[in-house]
């Protein structure tokens, strides 16, 4: 188990590398001067630009930039934005908040999705289950924008349930919307995933035979059928913290919330290099731990699954 | 047993979640009612430099700055210049200036306000190698390059309240300028750490910050009342907090939600609406911006001749810009009739050749007729524009009414973003007509011209020429009589209006509104609110 995870922590690391190299080619292949938008539609004195220029080391060829960010991370430092602020502290004020918005979201749609899937599944052609099948349809065919913006006139706007955008400091309560609006995107996807694994899972000899033995169906089902029908939701839950963490983009922009997505965007918007890629970095690390954290559990919830060395 | 484990990893999870959640919770603090020291709230952008008055040249940090310093002077609702720190600004000639302030103010550390403080500012607003972004403000002071760091040795300290300034030339608009943040003063401590101060203000304007680190980046800004404070801009409320929103439908959701007071960027997608969401709480007027598009003069056809300015006239004519404006901005766009802006003094919308910017296809066609006849055109007309930004729209209706008028191909050119465009522009390997504006730094004419179409001035992007107009400008400037250099300035207008280095297209309005909670929302020449006047309920 202690070398399984030593390896694939040591596997980590080129792929830290590989990553963080491409994200920098990309920012770096941006066409366009970002120290020029900085002027906005006035043209700014060649000798002042090219002292900036000179400051964020954008005179330099793309691999030194590369290698001077990299030095400086490794020196625990990521850089500055040009509005002065140190990207490290960035980034300790961002993710708190996207993870915690993550959370939120993953634990509403985990905890909706498989109970709903759950009993859709037993009691597969009746009327909750067709009704769970047209409903999680339709949350799949709607984009998510038109989900928030929906959900922010409804509740925020109409009925004041919730507050419009999310305040300064991103407290739990401005959280439950947002949230809610970002498990609906994959919410839908766990639903009928369970649904499907349940019903599978039913027809299998084991359920038959703890039937046979005379377990109560309050035995069976959390025991024999939910637990061998988590493994495909567990995959796909996993892979999908990571879009919820990209994918908070769109709520983070929308409810105004002070996280990765949004902070992300406006980096891009102004070809920040230092920001972006430490973003990405950090994200891919995140991204990494959860899927490790996700095989080990496969053991847990099925046995037969075991990483010996 | 392995019911217990499997019980044991979900508690778990559940415990570390309910920790990472509450971890860094923090309830939001209400904002106190009563009527003066109510707390008003207004939408902001994260200010995109640190908050050094020399370096701040966009809106987000603009608005902070303008309320956290006092300058010379302010500019009132109306744009006029009123005195603020200054007793008197005087002049003979328009280029030897005389300034005394008031005496014993301080800033909000208990620095003095006086000459020195001011002559130390712009000595280092204007230094190359302290890269300020508005550095050119003191282009036209004595002393000042844009080559080598040089000091400028215009300004003298006469006595700790009088200072004088000398200009390289004339400018009659110069005392216009001294509202402008770029020639705010800064205290003592601001140049031991300048880093830290950009990030921690300390200013002597109406408002201060409410704390060294009230400026939570990318969240918001807090903003009390500066008891010290003694000019005009007296705040008739408690404080101003700037919440920072990356969209401007995010804003508009709060206003309609309650959450915010004062909205100076109602969104696109509302421009439909929201007169009748907010009813007489939305603002629709003129502000100092304006839209254009240049035509450089190296592109073939185009060049500053006969049938150049054939051309450039026709087009001009062939857009038809009530309906633009009407259709694709829903009247949040006020069609153009000069170079400036009608919240400026001296604007005029009946300047002798205006009616280049009238819609008449009949003479569009002639026009263009005219100029094949000198030398025949093929290809297309395009206007690059920036996808990043919202221009599509209105690009394309441009470029149909071009089109069906003139019966030429003309399309949009977009650029994916800002950055790409302006490098494109700066680097003059453009090689279509391309989308330009221009917001004024300060209200006066001169400023929508000379850095735009002045013979190799700073944002001549053209690279337009004319000795006449030249000739105007400068006269303009040489006066000292303000309704004399309008004329100039006008005059000088007209030749554009022949010339056409650009194709004035329409001022941008101030959308804005406030909630049921405040009155006295006023808008200034800038289209900023006047957060100062704003009461609150």
């Amino acid at each position: 188990m202690a070398g399984y995870i030593f390896r694939r922590i040591l596997q980590a690391i080129p792929v830290l590398l590989g990553t963080t190299f491409l994200i920098y080619f990309m920012v770096f292949a941006m066409p366009g001067d970002p120290l020029l938008a900085l002027f906005g539609d006035k043209t700014p004195n060649p000798a002042l630009l090219e002292r900036l220029r000179q400051e964020y080391h954008l005179d330099q060829p793309f691999i030194v930039q590369y290698f001077l960010y990299l030095g400086g991370i490794l020196r625990g430092d990521f850089g500055t934005s040009f509005s002065g602020e140190p990207v490290s502290e960035i980034l300790a004020r961002t993710f708190p908040v996207t993870i915690r918005l993550a959370i939120m979201a993953l634990f509403i749609e985990f905890v909706g999705g498989v109970l709903i899937g759950l009993v859709s599944g037993l009691r597969k052609g009746k009327l909750f289950d067709a009704s769970a099948l047209v409903i999680s349809l339709i949350f799949i065919s709607l984009p998510i924008f038109v989900i928030a913006f929906v959900g922010q006139f409804i509740f925020g706007i109409q009925l004041g349930w919730a507050r419009t955008t999310v305040s300064s400091g991103a407290p739990i309560q401005d959280l439950i919307l947002p949230a809610f609006v970002l498990a609906s995107i994959t919410f839908a996807q766990i639903v009928r995933l369970t649904r499907a694994s349940v019903i599978e899972t039913q027809t299998l000899d084991f359920v038959r035979t703890a039937y046979g033995k005379g377990l109560t169906r309050r035995r069976i089902i959390p025991v024999h059928i939910l637990r061998n029908s988590l493994i495909p939701v567990v995959t796909y839950a996993a892979t999908d913290f990571g879009v919820l963490l990209v994918g908070a983009t769109v709520t983070e922009g929308i409810f105004n919330v002070p996280g990765v997505g949004r902070t992300l965007y406006q980096a891009i918007i102004r070809g920040e290099g230092p920001t972006v890629v430490s973003f990405v970095t950090v994200m891919v690390l995140i991204y990494l731990v959860v899927n490790l954290v996700v095989d080990l559990l496969y053991g847990l919830l099925d046995p037969r699954i075991r990483y010996v060395k | 047993m392995k019911i217990r484990r499997l019980g044991i990893g979900v508690i778990a999870l559940a415990a570390a979640s309910a920790l990472a959640l509450s971890g860094c919770a923090s309830g939001s603090s209400d904002t106190p009612t009563g009527s003066s020291s109510a707390v008003i709230t207004a939408n902001g952008s994260e200010p995109q430099n640190p908050l050094i008055p020399t370096n701040t040249n966009e809106t987000g940090g603009g608005r902070i700055v303008d309320s956290i310093f006092a300058g010379l002077e302010y500019y009132d609702a109306t744009g006029a210049p009123q005195l603020d720190v200054a007793e008197s600004i005087d002049t003979t000639d328009s280029k030897t200036f005389t300034i005394k302030i008031k005496p014993d103010l301080t800033f909000t550390n208990g620095d003095p306000v006086d000459a020195q403080s001011f002559v130390d500012a712009w000595q280092f607003g204007a230094l190359l190698s302290n890269e300020q972004l508005n550095s050119y403000f003191f282009e036209d002071i004595e002393g000042f390059s844009y080559d080598e760091d040089s000091p400028l040795t215009g300004l003298t300290v006469v006595d700790p309240t009088t200072f004088t300034v000398t200009l390289k030339e004339p400018r009659a608009d110069f005392p216009l300028r001294l509202g402008y943040s770029a020639f705010y003063p800064l205290p003592k401590s601001a140049f031991a750490d300048m880093d830290a101060f950009g990030q921690s203000p300390i200013g002597n304007g109406p408002y201060k910050l409410a704390s060294a680190d009230a400026w939570q980046h990318n969240e918001k800004i807090d903003l009390v009342v500066n008891d010290e404070y003694k000019g005009g801009r007296k705040p008739a409320n408690g404080g101003v907090t700037f919440v920072f929103y990356a969209s401007q439908d995010a804003a508009y959701a709060d206003l309609l939600g309650g959450n915010l007071d004062v909205l100076d960027a109602v969104p696109d997608s509302a421009f439909g609406t929201y007169e009748s969401d907010l009813g007489d709480r939305a603002v629709n007027q003129p502000s100092a911006v304006f839209q254009s598009f240049t035509i450089p003069e190296r592109l073939a056809h185009f060049g500053n001749d006969e049938e150049g300015k054939l051309r450039r006239a026709a087009i001009s004519m062939a857009i038809n810009r009530d309906e633009i404006t009407d259709v694709i901005f829903q009247g949040t766009r006020t069609p153009a009739s000069d170079f400036t802006s009608p919240v400026i003094e001296g604007w005029s919308d009946s300047l002798e050749g205006a009616d280049v910017l009238k819609f008449n296809a009949d003479e569009a066609k002639k026009l263009w007729a005219q100029a094949d006849a000198i030398s025949p055109w093929s290809g297309t007309f395009q206007i690059a524009y920036n996808s990043d930004g919202g221009h599509q729209g209105w690009v394309d209706a441009v470029s149909n009414s071009i089109k069906n008028t003139l019966g030429i191909d003309a399309s949009g050119a977009p650029y994916p973003t800002f950055a790409e465009q302006r490098t494109a522009i700066t680097d003059r390997t453009i090689q279509t007509a391309f989308r330009t504006g221009w917001q004024a730094d300060y209200p006066g004419l001169f400023n929508f011209l000379g850095p735009l179409y002045a013979t190799n001035a700073s944002s001549n992007d053209g690279d337009y020429s004319n000795p006449d107009f030249d000739a105007l400008l400068q006269a303009g400037s040489s006066t000292t009589d303000t309704a004399e250099a309008n004329d100039d300035f006008q005059k000088a207008q007209e030749i554009l209006l022949k010339d056409l280095p650009a194709i004035p297209l329409w001022y941008s309005n101030v959308t804005g509104g406030s909630s049921e909670a405040v009155a006295d929302v006023q808008f200034g020449w800038n289209s900023v609110p006047l957060y100062y006047a704003v009461t609150k309920s």
